[in-house]
């Protein structure tokens, strides 16, 4: 384990972190050279087709392979007999806890589909086409089933049963016998009751928000080729490649050593990609036809088989006094989980009121099944729909009360020492800070016109620790290579670099960052969780003082005095002693080129699980102009003023920023699932799921906040997800501002909100 | 003694307690030592809970043999869990 044990990284001066170097992997991603997932192939290679499920909810009496086999091409065809039987155990490694039984179910089923689009056979062929025209060949024979398409069809007394064997688990009551609540949770200390009695004011209200896709433009992408001995080697866009090997060895019944993963370049991810769904299906392909597999999803296979974040119902109930101190707060998550439990309703549970000071707190989490997608990691999993609901009550509250209402967040906001509504006591945070500087950027001051409104909205995310590995070995000429096992999503190869450059002092742009695959470095956990800058960065950083040390021991060596005699300057070794003798101080390029007379080659290695990841807060500006006669919103102004630790990159973390703020504006105004009344997505395409565009958008400002996260020797705070969890707030209470109406349910359409206006008129 | 906190739905496994100093070593000695005056405790906390120790977050699996000190605070939260 590491952490920084006390150093005090806000003295330190800094020469390269906080600089805005090219990324290295820039010139080949805009020169269309740089390969992704789709973009690999292999002699003799065979298509890959999946057969997926056309009902929502179907027992599956038998599948008959006879007539997709007999047609001429075609090379293989697997079901979910050829599967083993994956026994319940927790899958651990990726953005949030799964279940392996249930992962393996979900990459391709067994007795039952579970939603329209479920995988129950796949076929490899010499041309796509073929492949195709053989799954069509595949007769499958279906018990249709009554489908569960809302959180209160699955809850109603005759719901139809998912998983009719399971029962829920948590805290009592819990239903008795079969049920769709696959868990249900309380959390909470204080006397609510006295709280809310306390309050002069106190508002609740109920939200809903649909199921919405995470919308990473690379469509899921897998090549496998097996070889003789059953070893197989994958390449994928993945956020985690040891994570596909470890579930794709569960759900194949191998050993990890027999699959090696080999990260390809990835186009966005969000979470979306901590799991698997094609590797395990185009490995087994791969073995049978004893020739190299790809499978490529569909932009309308991964809206209907991969993906998306939770459709919701929220209750939240806040009370406070004339002055604005909260005094109780209570609130009621369900969360749709998709085909198989695990929402990330228990997160949604513990960020809920997380910015906040709370004595009294009463929280209630449920989980439950429904016949759609199996939900995956979304940014901040779970918290932008908390966050909704408590920063629009909190709104109403400060309207109520006659205060601004970045003063009531003031009043009751967290800062160091205090205890978290979900148990421990915060560390340095600098949520205080994010309001101060929101309340004094010249966008809170701004005019409003006509049928204008300014929302403001914060957020809270816990940003992960995990494990991970770093070598970083010197060249000849003194240059350096970094190795981790993280893909590069967000600009995270030039944050290594730039560590690394910083405790070697040499430029950057002499440290090549590369992403390796699970047999070239240590195991790494996946890119998420905002963890990497953090966690893998304190491993480079911990691998480049191993470097450091050993360059000092050459130098040691070489000038005939002890290690502790020789310290490391702005990339040079220099003798400590005043008296010099002669002894020049020595580059690192200097040591680097006696390396093989003074010990043989220079490498670093750091392996951790890191420790001490400082949470992230947010608080967003948005100002919006409704149209009364149409019900379009049009988004005016956005600021988000974020906690960073430390900026290492700051471009990238102002990138981040504007990622989240662009997904959270799509989620809040336009994209959801639509489903028809038997379960099948009616919009599965970009043109109908209609997520933001640039021209959709404002120049999006940021403003980096730097309180230094003690526990990281560079004071970094994870970033990625944080951004997403106030936008749905903050354009919810510009929208009520602007057209002085309530709003219950995301997406603020068109439609939606002329209804609205026409029910306050 | 290490403190721990019990949150509201967890407080039916330790007869309503909020919080209960016990001596211990490591999250290991602690589990034990709630499991011999609760028993059953340990197998309900389980894989789906987590740890925040001196608000330190570590899932269950991984906590065990942390360190714990005279002065620690211990919560048992849930698992950061789904997707």
């Amino acid at each position: 384990m590491s952490g920084n044990d006390g150093r005090t990284p806000s003295d330190k001066k800094w020469k390269y972190i906080g600089t805005r170097p090219i990324r290295h992997d820039g010139l080949d991603k805009v020169t269309g050279r740089a390969q992704f997932g789709a973009d690999y192939a292999l002699p003799g290679m065979l298509w890959g087709k999946v057969l997926r499920s056309p009902h929502a909810h179907a027992r599956i009496r038998k599948i008959d392979v006879t007539a997709a086999l007999a047609l001429d091409g075609v090379k293989a065809v697997i079901t979910g007999r050829d599967f083993p039987n994956v026994a319940s155990e927790a899958a651990e490694g990726g953005e949030g806890a799964g279940d392996m039984a249930d992962l393996a179910m979900n990459v391709i089923a067994r007795d039952k589909a579970l939603y329209h689009g479920h995988a129950v056979a796949a076929v490899a062929a010499t041309t796509a086409r073929i492949a195709e025209e053989a799954c069509k060949r595949i007769a499958v024979d279906y018990e249709v089933l009554k489908p569960v398409l809302s959180l209160d069809e699955a809850l109603a007394k005759d719901a139809p049963i998912l998983h009719e064997n399971a029962r829920a688990t948590g805290h009592e009551p819990l239903p008795k016998g079969p049920s769709n609540v696959a868990s249900r949770r309380e959390m909470g200390r204080g006397d609510v009751a006295k709280g809310f009695a306390d309050a002069d004011v106190v508002v609740e209200r109920e939200f809903r928000t649909p199921m919405v896709h995470q919308g990473y433009i690379e469509p899921h992408a897998v090549l496998a080729r097996t070889g003789q001995d059953g070893r197989a080697v994958v390449w994928c866009c993945t956020q985690g490649a040891f994570q596909v090997r470890a579930y794709s060895a569960k759900v194949l019944g191998v050993s990890t050593d027999m699959i090696k993963v080999i990260p390809t370049e990835i186009g966005g991810g969000f979470g979306g990609k901590t799991t698997i769904y094609g590797e395990p299906l185009a490995i087994l392909l791969s073995r049978k036809a004893g020739r190299p597999v790809k499978l490529v999803m569909s932009r309308e296979e991964v809206f209907r088989a991969s993906g998306p974040t939770s459709g919701t119902h929220v209750r939240v109930k806040l009370g406070a006094t004339r002055d604005g101190k909260l005094t109780a707060g209570e609130a009621v998550l369900v969360y749709e989980a998709g085909a198989f439990k695990g929402s990330p309703v228990t997160a949604a549970m513990m960020t809920v009121f997380a910015p906040y000071k709370l004595a009294n707190v009463r929280i209630e989490g449920w989980d439950v099944v429904v016949n759609k997608p199996k939900v995956t990691a979304y940014r901040a999993p779970g918290a932008p729909m908390a966050a909704l609901a408590v920063e629009t009550v909190l709104d109403e509250l400060a309207e109520q009360l006659g205060l601004d209402p970045i003063d009531l967040r003031l009043e009751n906001a967290v800062h160091e020492g205090v205890q978290a509504t979900y148990g421990p006591k915060y560390r340095a945070i600098g949520f205080v800070e994010t309001l101060r500087a929101a309340k004094s950027h010249p966008h809170y001051k701004a005019p409003l016109g006509p049928n204008q409104g300014r929302g403001v909205a914060c957020g809270f995310w816990f940003n992960a620790g995990m494990s991970s590995s770093a070598n970083v070995s010197i060249n000849e000429d003194g240059s350096a290579v970094v190795v981790t096992g993280n893909p590069d999503i967000g600009g995270s190869r030039a944050s290594m670099a730039l560590m690394a450059a910083e405790e070697l002092g040499i430029p950057v742009e002499s440290v090549r960052p590369v992403v390796a695959d699970t047999e070239a470095i240590g195991y790494t956990d996946v890119t998420g969780g905002s963890r990497v800058t953090f966690a893998t960065g304190m491993a480079v950083i911990e691998a480049a003082r191993d470097v450091v040390r050993q360059l000092r021991a050459r130098a040691a060596q070489i000038w005939s005095v002890e290690l502790d005699a020789v310290g490391w300057e702005d990339g040079r070794a220099v003798l400590l002693a005043e008296e010099k003798n002669g002894h020049e101080p020595l580059s690192l390029a200097q040591l680097a080129a006696k390396a093989a007379n003074t010990g043989g080659p220079i490498v670093g290695r750091a392996a951790l699980t890191a420790r001490g990841a400082g949470p992230g807060f947010a608080t967003h500006l948005c100002d919006v102009e409704v149209d009364r006669e149409t019900g379009a919103v049009k988004v005016l102004r956005y600021t988000a003023v974020q906690d960073a630790g430390k900026a290492i990159h700051p471009s990238y973390v102002e990138g981040q920023y504007q990622g989240g703020v662009a997904q959270g504006i799509g989620w809040a105004l336009n994209e959801e699932y639509i489903f028809d009344k038997s379960g099948v997505m009616e919009n599965a395409g970009f043109l109908d799921y209609r997520m933001p565009v640039a021209s959709d958008l404002p120049m999006i400002d940021t403003v980096i906040v730097e309180v230094p996260n003690p526990m990281h020797p560079h004071g970094v705070r994870g970033v990625g997800e944080t951004p997403i969890v106030p936008p749905l707030a903050a354009v919810t209470n510009a929208v009520q501002r602007a057209a002085r109406v309530k709003l219950a349910e995301l997406p603020i359409s068109p439609p939606r909100l002329l209804e609205a206006i026409d029910r306050s008129a | 003694m290490a403190r721990v906190f019990f949150s509201s739905g967890l407080r039916r496994q330790v007869g309503g307690a909020e919080s209960l100093e016990l001596e211990a070593n490591d999250v290991r000695e602690l589990l034990a030592a709630l499991d011999a005056k609760f028993p059953g405790f340990a197998a309900q906390i389980g894989e789906a809970n987590a740890i925040a120790i001196d608000g330190e977050i570590i899932p269950h699996g991984e906590a065990l043999f942390e360190r714990l000190r005279p002065e620690s605070e211990i919560h048992f939260l849930p698992k950061i869990g789904g997707g």
